[in-house]
């Protein structure tokens, strides 16, 4: 839970009102500017009107450095940036062939599968001459191939389900899915929180949406009778069916989702839950296996699971796993398995890879070393960095932790100001975040050592002094001490 | 004057004073003499505003008590997540084990793959395959991340400036997946309020794309040009008035997917000038096909790419590999890359396969000549197919992939798909030719028919094309004579 003190919600709020004052008085010259120039429009609506990307071109664009940075190797624990120059006050940046070597605490790269392994490599380069980087054909067609089937057995198996089917991409399954299971007539019931795809599938299929507290199972449960006790608006029919949807790690905000509550309140009101997987699986739970094993719930409680192979897999593509009568129909009806190109081969075996090295089918303990490392750096580095003042969101055991920055002027500020200091951070704003909760967003990989986490704590703190956002006070951090008592 | 205004005030005088000691003057009301009549006025008065006050009677509302809300929560039943299991949803596709070239393993043995929509032939291609290894040496598989958050690798800029290059644009911007490429590109571009007129036969992703978007959409008959002029005479004379603040747009497919139909871009831009809308091109099967030198259906019209406002296509036909990209000005370019969602919200592209869309577009560049083998094999194909009992073409003779529909429908889509699934399998066990027939979602809305479908490769021989044919011929003449 995010407490915003009164004083910092006030100066933002005046930051923000400063700068749409500064926005509109340019915009205001820019319109007197032009009144002399035609418009090369002749007839057609602009792109844009008026106030629809105001945010965009004059907040956005003043810090369009901190966004969008390129890299030229592989996102691992340490990667290459890309230098870049703007001539004009940073409307459009170039390319220059300069990179600095910085710490990656930006990618999401949980096991430390994204740069080649030693391990997973050639099989991939074998597969890759062997089939070749595509198939150019839907699923249905001619584009199953054994690798396709292997993956899904294998991923059936690793989550726990009964069965399981690939898309080649995250977003899509989202998009693609919940329109095949529910239609009009039926009850979406989705976290407040929840991720652009779910939003976009659930708008894409029709159904009534309603929205629940983030994370709080009481006011769901008061959703969920209010709901059925009405039935559906206006005709007072009821409900279809009603599924709840909800993330296993909030990926701005670092938490655990309350599972066996939500479970609990929809067993007792027979409403089906989608639980969506993307950050947690493979990165949390003893075995990997995601936040059913960390938190005690049974597989087979939840209707079905949803995850991606891009974060923890260093891969691309998503998954659904779920009863082997649905996986049938979905294989039967989804769009994005109809019609949609096959995930690549190479894609498809670099899954494969990662799962046996998580599950130890390898011959090599790597897997358990790996989870083990990521939950032993996030606990360690979370830990730290509230010593130090910050304010950090989210659980214990998430590789994710967002720092709070609130004022708008801040977030160019970290950002520059840590990359100089050869530290790659993400900072996110409005509108992925609400307006005045802006926040710097650090991810964990496996492939961290403890030297790396600790420079980034060293930069971070003292770059959080520089700007000013140690809201709590401070402790002095446990490698100091530990080194104090050696000495 | 002095002596008028005295008698009148006097009079008023008198008047006021009669008035008032009338309460003690007598009044008959009802027969009975009363005694002082205001009184009882004064009482009228009274009880009339008494019931004025009073509230109407409404029948009191009573919400659910808790314990009614826990009857109606257990006598709740919901469907089932999925509906009943039946046959045709057992079925399951073939399984291919070897790359999907022009000859593929399918179950031990090698059959001709008219499958996949590997229109040049770069499916197992030795350059590009080394430049992928090479890649995946260096970058890995995933690229970890969306593209605002150190997600961009420099070999997708490099592949957005070779493509944009090779069409001749300003800018390009490249999608992680095919389909998502139109389905992000159309609600990014037209929001409430807007109009949009659209094929009817445009397949579920572009379907799908316009339903986000919340615009107003018109269809108009597939392919059909004066369908499409009225629909936009139509449009312009209603909306006249909001003409400067209103965006239209016109969606079409330049090689429908659904029957393979090409759509005239000469029309199509003289009748866009003419109304004042934009139009949005999906290339998906006509980029690296249409064209003396595989610029798509622009080049093919002669039509300079300028005057087409948005062009997106999906790079998983004719460059084998996946993902799509959108190019057009550089106004519509940057747009897209804050609020289209498809680019925003999801993980990049893998570099790899930038890297093998890199290779494909500088191979088409360099080697025009495999377009004219793609041509010639399109040809031969469809004079081997001329004569199927049973089916017809209807694709056009540009397409890159051959569309056959049942001369006689049965009457229903389950029942053709049936009856052309049976041609596929046999098909496939005895002649070891592997076609496939056009399946449909159920959330799939376009109201073509279904048939079937095979892909010409610029690799396919001579020898592979007739054995197609003939085969096809003996399995629909044994199919389809039950019937006939």
């Amino acid at each position: 839970m995010v407490r915003l003190p009164y004083l910092t919600a006030l100066t933002t709020l005046f930051s923000y009102g400063l700068l749409f004052a500064f926005g509109q008085l340019r915009d205001f010259f820019r319109k007197l500017i032009d009144w002399t120039k035609s418009k090369d429009l002749k007839g057609y609506a602009p792109i844009c009107l008026g106030l629809e990307d105001f945010y965009t071109r004059r907040l956005y664009l003043r810090i369009q450095d901190c966004f969008g940075r390129p890299i030229a190797s592989a996102p691992d624990a340490w990667f290459d940036v890309v230098e870049r120059y703007s001539n004009d006050n940073n409307k459009t940046l170039h390319r220059t062939s300069n990179t600095t070597k910085c710490l990656n605490l930006g990618s999401y790269n949980y096991l430390g599968f994204a740069a080649a392994d030693e391990y997973c490599t050639p099989h991939v380069i074998e597969s890759l001459r062997k089939y070749s980087p595509g198939t150019c054909s839907v699923r249905v067609d001619g584009g199953t191939t054994k690798l396709h089937t292997e993956l899904e057995e294998l991923v059936a198996r690793f989550v726990g389900k009964p069965a399981a089917i690939l898309f080649g991409m995250g977003y899509v399954t989202n998009s693609a899915i919940i329109p095949a299971l529910i239609g009009k007539g039926g009850l979406i019931i989705s976290d407040s929180l929840n991720h652009n795809s779910i939003v976009n599938g659930a708008r894409g299929s029709g159904a009534t949406v309603r929205v629940f507290q983030h994370n709080n199972p009481s006011h769901l449960e008061e959703v969920l009778r209010e709901q059925i006790a009405e039935g559906q608006p206006r005709t007072h029919r009821p409900w279809k069916k009603i599924i709840v949807i909800v993330e296993g790690i909030y990926s701005m905000e670092g938490e655990l989702c309350k599972l066996p509550e939500i479970i609990a309140v929809c067993k007792k009101y027979k409403a089906y839950t989608y639980l969506d997987e993307a950050h947690s699986i493979g990165a949390v739970g003893k075995s990997g296996r995601g936040v059913c094993e960390l938190l005690g719930v049974d597989p087979a409680d939840v209707d079905i699971m949803m995850g991606t192979f891009t974060k923890s897999f260093g891969s691309c593509g998503g998954y659904i796993a779920a009863s082997k009568e649905i996986i049938q129909y979905l294989k039967y009806t989804c769009p994005a398995h109809l019609y949609a190109t096959s995930m690549s081969p190479p894609a498809v075996q670099q899954v494969i890879s990662a799962i046996k090295i998580i599950l130890g089918e390898d011959g090599s303990n790597r897997g358990a070393q790996k989870l083990a490392r990521i939950r032993e750096n996030s606990n360690f580095f979370r830990s730290e960095l509230q010593k130090m003042g910050f304010e950090v969101l989210g659980d214990n055991d998430s590789p994710v932790m967002p720092i709070m920055l609130y004022n708008p002027a801040k977030i160019p500020a970290f950002s520059r100001e840590c990359l100089r200091q050869n530290v790659a951070v993400v900072t996110v704003a409005f509108p992925a975040t609400p307006l005045l909760l802006a926040r710097a967003r650090i991810c964990i990989s496996a492939s961290h050592s403890r030297e790396d986490l600790i420079k980034g704590l060293e930069v971070i703190s003292k770059v959080g002094d520089l700007v000013g956002i140690k809201y709590f006070p401070a402790e002095p951090p446990k490698y100091e001490q530990d080194r104090k008592k050696l000495e | 004057m002095a002596s008028a205004l005295m008698n009148v005030t006097a009079s008023a005088l008198n008047w006021v004073s009669v008035s008032f000691d009338a309460p003690l003057a007598r009044a008959v009301v009802f027969g009975f003499p009363v005694d002082g009549h205001l009184v009882v006025e004064g009482l009228l008065i009274a009880v009339i505003l008494f019931q004025l006050s009073r509230k109407s009677y409404k029948p009191p509302k009573k919400p659910l008590t808790e314990k009614e809300i826990d009857e109606l929560c257990e006598e709740w039943i919901p469907e089932s997540l999925h509906p009943p299991i039946t046959e045709e949803m057992l079925a399951q596709p073939p399984i291919l084990e070897s790359a999907a070239e022009t000859h593929t393993v399918i179950d031990g043995q090698e059959v001709v793959n008219f499958a996949s929509a590997n229109y040049l032939g770069l499916i197992g291609h030795e350059k590009i395959i080394d430049s992928c290894v090479s890649s995946l040496k260096k970058y890995g598989v995933g690229s970890c991340g969306p593209r605002g958050f150190y997600g961009t690798i420099d070999v997708h800029l490099d592949c957005e400036t070779r493509i944009a290059k090779f069409l001749g644009t300003p800018d390009s911007i490249l999608y992680s997946y095919g389909i998502s490429t139109i389905f992000s590109v159309i609600p990014a571009f037209c929001k409430k309020g807007d109009i949009i007129v659209a094929d009817e036969g445009v397949n579920w992703a572009v379907q799908n794309g316009l339903y986000l978007s919340r615009s107003t959409v018109v269809y108009f008959k597939h392919n059909d040009m004066t369908s499409l002029e009225s629909t936009l005479e139509k449009i312009t004379r209603q909306n006249y008035k909001r003409a400067e603040k209103m965006r239209r747009y016109i969606v079409v497919e330049a090689v429908y997917q659904n029957s393979g139909q090409v759509a005239p871009l000469d029309e199509i831009i003289r009748l866009k000038e003419k109304h004042r809308f934009r139009v949005i091109l999906d290339e998906s099967n006509s980029f690296g096909v249409l064209g003396n030198s595989g610029r798509g259906l622009a080049e093919h019209y002669g039509v300079p790419i300028e005057k087409i406002d948005i062009i997106t296509a999906g790079m998983g036909n004719a460059l084998a590999t996946d993902g799509g990209f959108c190019t057009g000005s550089v106004r519509v370019v940057d747009h897209q890359r804050l609020s289209s969602s498809g680019y925003v919200f999801s993980a990049s592209l893998p570099p790899y396969l930038a890297t093998a869309a890199i290779g494909a577009v500088n191979y088409l560049e360099e080697n025009p000549t495999i377009l004219a083998s793609l041509r010639n094999n399109i040809a031969s194909l469809r004079k081997g197919l001329s004569d199927v009992p049973g089916l017809t073409m209807a694709s056009s003779p540009l397409s890159p992939f051959v569309f056959l529909k049942l001369k006689k429908s049965t009457g229903s889509p389950k029942n053709d798909l049936q009856l052309l699934d049976k041609i596929v399998d046999r098909v496939l066990k005895e002649d070891s030719i592997f076609i496939v027939t056009t399946k449909r979602s159920a959330l799939d809305k376009c109201p073509l028919p279904v048939g079937i479908r095979l892909f010409v490769s610029a690799g396919h021989s001579e020898s592979d094309l007739l054995k197609a044919s003939e085969s096809l011929k003996r399995v629909a003449a044994s199919v389809l004579s039950e019937l006939i």
